[in-house]
């Protein structure tokens, strides 16, 4: 096997890495080493490692269940499970090591270089773009005239795929044009949210008056919360800013005569068309136009107004990428000192990338409001940050259509796992597919990211060019490191 | 006067699991600058390994003398947790190495994720009680105030695991200070690239740190269950967050300034809780990381960081 091509698969190693394999290797010839790592006894011996790891792992998860019984924890031995994941691990490790990890001709270079053409070309982005954007334009459409049976959950689905659009690009802001590694995101949505549900509450304002009091709202706390942190970059702004989202949820949590506290606020008016109302009966939307009411028409004003908010989203940030303040933005991730030192103000520049981004996560939070008709603070947990900044990040730090994308797979894909129903003839009754959701969405971050640590999209489009376009490789681009 | 020191002694006690997870914190700061955000989720595995070594002890083996089950379950605890500990390490971290600084973190915050939801879905939501193990203690001090008599009371478990910290802690400054693998770890803190130079195991260096780290953080997981006598998959986060804030507040990189720093932190959640609000505690604890970080991001041990440009 390793005779035929004595080339080592040098995409896959880092440069510290291939250094140190030539170090080892030396000056002896390169084939057919006496030890030669790819043999087979050696991808065995590597799977029996890797299967007795998951042996040593799983005893107390998969083979030991501590459950209530009478007279306190009983314990549940499930032998049968942890045997089957450590045959599991062991035939997967084994094939991948015989086809991907300890072979000269790993399958996913072939693979790779079989796909190369996909996504490298310099237009495809744009048409995929507009693709995308065409379809997102007809698609209540799109479900409503093929699957009727099913259009209301697919448009659901779409409604909460594009929020998560709006968020993502709401904080490639922050993120990936500012370099400033927000955490606590998901502050400026809860804001956005309990602005609208209070002021409907106490000031009974509609979807549309709240709406920019809500972004302006949210961009304020936006400033509020950047203030103290202008000094701070890197990882050390992650986490006040996840602090600063937590002590925001714990408030709203606490705070019981205001923001009623863990039972939320309920109610929430919904968002009605130049005043028309989707209810059924007189002076509704359905009767104004004199079509048979249907619940689906409410549904598909939802979408469009998500989608209208996210277009806007896009294009502002588009439109700002162009203007001084987004290039200030963009020169700030490169290297802040550089920055400073070309007589841009840093305080300024960091100040109106946090409340940017803050907006268009309170104008996402508003209409998440509106759409749910109830929020608690159990809605803006850090975790929801984590997926908000999992999707900018995976989708491509700077890339608004690595955004799209991402959501689509995260979200999505987390989605269709309600579907799988059928699974539960498989694995017997109490096969819930839906429990594993968010630790297949963990697993599915930590692959995507091991697989491409600079995001699904792997190019930038340049801000200011000479002449001509040129897609530029995300390694080019700083991300916020704070150096 | 009397409700001070009750406080003290609870204070102390709760600030030292944080200090034994905050160390975890520390060193991998220190050793690859990212923060291992999985590590309060390796805190909460270590709790539930230990809760099962517990009830297989006492069920299935039918042992009743209580320091031998708390001495095995100490061990089986630390063990089993470092294989997590090492895996995450090499699963997560490792293939990241050297690509930018934020893909690490985006794992980290994925292994946590997957951590609390793979405890969630085997071992259930639901949270898991036992019976309290160790009872009774100490009266030191007595008093009377203007709501009736008050006794100071020193548990034997606040005993247990104030002991147990001090002496993991002396145990681990003379690792890192006096034997070969400290050695490595503090050369590599210094200088990843000349350490490898000079023929230092780097990655074994790092995968033994974060397998250090998990067996603290372990003993922190088994304390936490016999002083709470409760644990639940989400235990890990706020913990977590808390000991994160603990290693700030001590200077991160230093591990007397972790184990200072998760004291001061959990002396402030008590006395916050004792004589301000409950609700609140979080909030202070939050706080507190925020003002460290904006007004003294060196902490009170660090050394602070000189920018080169």
């Amino acid at each position: 096997m390793a005779a035929e091509t004595p080339a080592a698969p040098t995409s896959s190693i880092r440069p510290e890495g291939a250094q140190r394999s030539l170090e080892e290797r030396g000056n002896a010839p390169v084939v057919a080493p006496a030890n030669d790592p790819n043999s087979m006894a050696n991808s065995v011996r590597d799977a029996a490692m890797a299967a007795a790891l998951t042996f040593v792992l799983g005893f107390f998860f998969l083979g030991v269940r501590s459950d209530f019984a009478p007279g306190g924890l009983a314990l549940e031995f499930r032998w049968g499970l942890l045997f089957i994941a450590v045959a599991i691990i062991f035939v997967a490790r084994l094939l991948l090591n015989i086809f991907v990890f300890r072979t000269t001709k790993p399958l996913t270079q072939r693979m790779g270089s079989t796909f190369k053409g996909v996504g490298a070309g310099g237009g495809l982005g744009k048409w995929l773009g507009r693709a995308l954007f065409a379809f997102a334009l007809v698609l209540p459409f799109f479900f409503t005239s093929f699957f009727p049976g099913q259009s209301r959950q697919y448009i659901d689905l779409a409604i909460l795929i594009m929020t998560y659009i709006m968020l993502g690009w709401g904080l490639n802001i922050v993120v990936g044009l500012a370099g400033l590694l927000d955490l606590g995101y998901v502050a400026f949505y809860a804001v956005g949210a309990y602005s609208f549900a209070l002021l409907a509450q106490y000031f009974d304002i509609g979807f549309w008056m709240a709406l920019p009091l809500a972004g302006l709202l949210a961009a304020f706390w936006g400033i509020i919360l950047g203030f103290p942190v202008l000094r701070l970059r890197g990882d050390y702004l992650a986490i006040v800013t996840l602090a600063f989202g937590e002590i925001i949820r714990v408030v709203l949590l606490n705070w019981y005569e205001f923001t009623g506290g863990p039972d939320g606020i309920s109610g929430i008016p919904k968002p009605t068309l130049f005043g028309l109302e989707f209810k059924r009966g007189e002076g509704g939307f359905a009767d104004f136009f004199g079509i048979p009411f249907d619940n689906i028409h409410r549904f598909i004003f939802l979408y469009y107004i998500i989608f209208v908010l996210a277009i806007v989203t896009n294009l502002v940030t588009l439109r700002l990428r162009k203007m001084p303040v987004g290039r200030a933005w963009e020169a700030l991730r490169e290297d802040e000192i550089a920055c400073r030192s070309l007589g841009i103000n840093t305080t300024n520049t960091k100040l109106t990338a946090f409340a940017l981004g803050a907006m268009f996560g309170g104008l996402a939070g508003s209409f998440f409001a509106t759409r749910q008709g109830f929020i608690s603070p159990e809605s803006f947990t850090f975790l929801e940050s984590a997926i908000i900044l999992a999707i900018v990040v995976l989708g491509g730090l700077g890339s608004q259509i690595g955004v799209v994308i991402a959501s689509v797979v995260m979200i999505g894909g987390i989605e269709m796992l309600r579907n799988l129903g059928f699974l539960s003839q498989v694995f017997g009754p109490g096969f819930e597919p839906t429990q594993y959701r968010m630790l297949i969405f963990g697993v599915a971050m930590v692959l995507i990211m091991v697989w491409k640590p600079r995001g699904l999209v792997s190019t930038r489009e340049p801000t200011a060019v000479l002449k001509e376009k040129k897609r530029i490789g995300a390694d080019m681009v700083a991300q916020g490191e704070g150096h | 006067m009397e409700y001070f020191v009750q406080q003290l002694i609870n204070g102390l006690t709760l600030g030292s699991i944080y200090g034994l997870i905050a160390i975890g914190y520390t060193m991998v700061y220190g050793i690859i600058g990212m923060i291992n955000f999985a590590h309060g989720d390796i805190f909460m595995v270590g709790s539930f390994i230990a809760l099962a070594t517990f009830l297989i002890l006492t069920t299935v083996f039918g042992f009743v003398f209580l320091p031998v089950i708390l001495l095995i379950v100490l061990i089986v605890a630390m063990l089993f947790t470092s294989a997590w500990g090492w895996t995450v390490e090499r699963l997560a971290y490792r293939p990241l190495r050297g690509s930018f600084r934020l893909a690490p973190l985006i794992t980290a915050i994925g292994m946590s994720i997957v951590l609390q939801n793979f405890v969630q879905v085997t071992q259930g939501a639901r949270n898991k009680p036992i019976p309290p193990q160790i009872q009774g203690g100490v009266t030191i001090m007595e008093g009377v105030t203007e709501n009736g008599p008050i006794a100071v009371q020193l548990s034997y478990m606040q005993m247990i695991i104030i002991v147990t910290t001090l002496v993991l802690m002396i145990g681990f400054t003379l690792l890192i200070n006096r034997t070969p693998l400290g050695r490595a770890q503090r050369a590599c803190e210094q200088d990843r690239k000349m350490a490898a130079l000079l023929g230092v195991n780097v990655d074994r260096t790092i995968s033994l740190t974060f397998v250090m780290g998990a067996a603290l953080a372990s003993v922190a997981g088994l304390m936490f269950l016999l002083l709470y006598g409760v644990i639940d998959f989400y235990i890990g986060f706020l913990a977590g967050v808390k000991a994160f804030t603990a290693a700030v507040l001590g200077g991160i990189g230093s591990l007397p300034g972790a184990m200072l720093g998760g004291l001061l932190i959990g002396l402030i959640e008590v006395f916050w809780s004792g004589y301000f609000t409950i609700e609140y505690k979080d909030v202070a604890a939050f706080s507190i990381l925020a003002i460290v970080l904006i007004f003294l991001p060196s902490g009170l041990l660090g050394k602070p960081e000189v920018e080169k440009v």
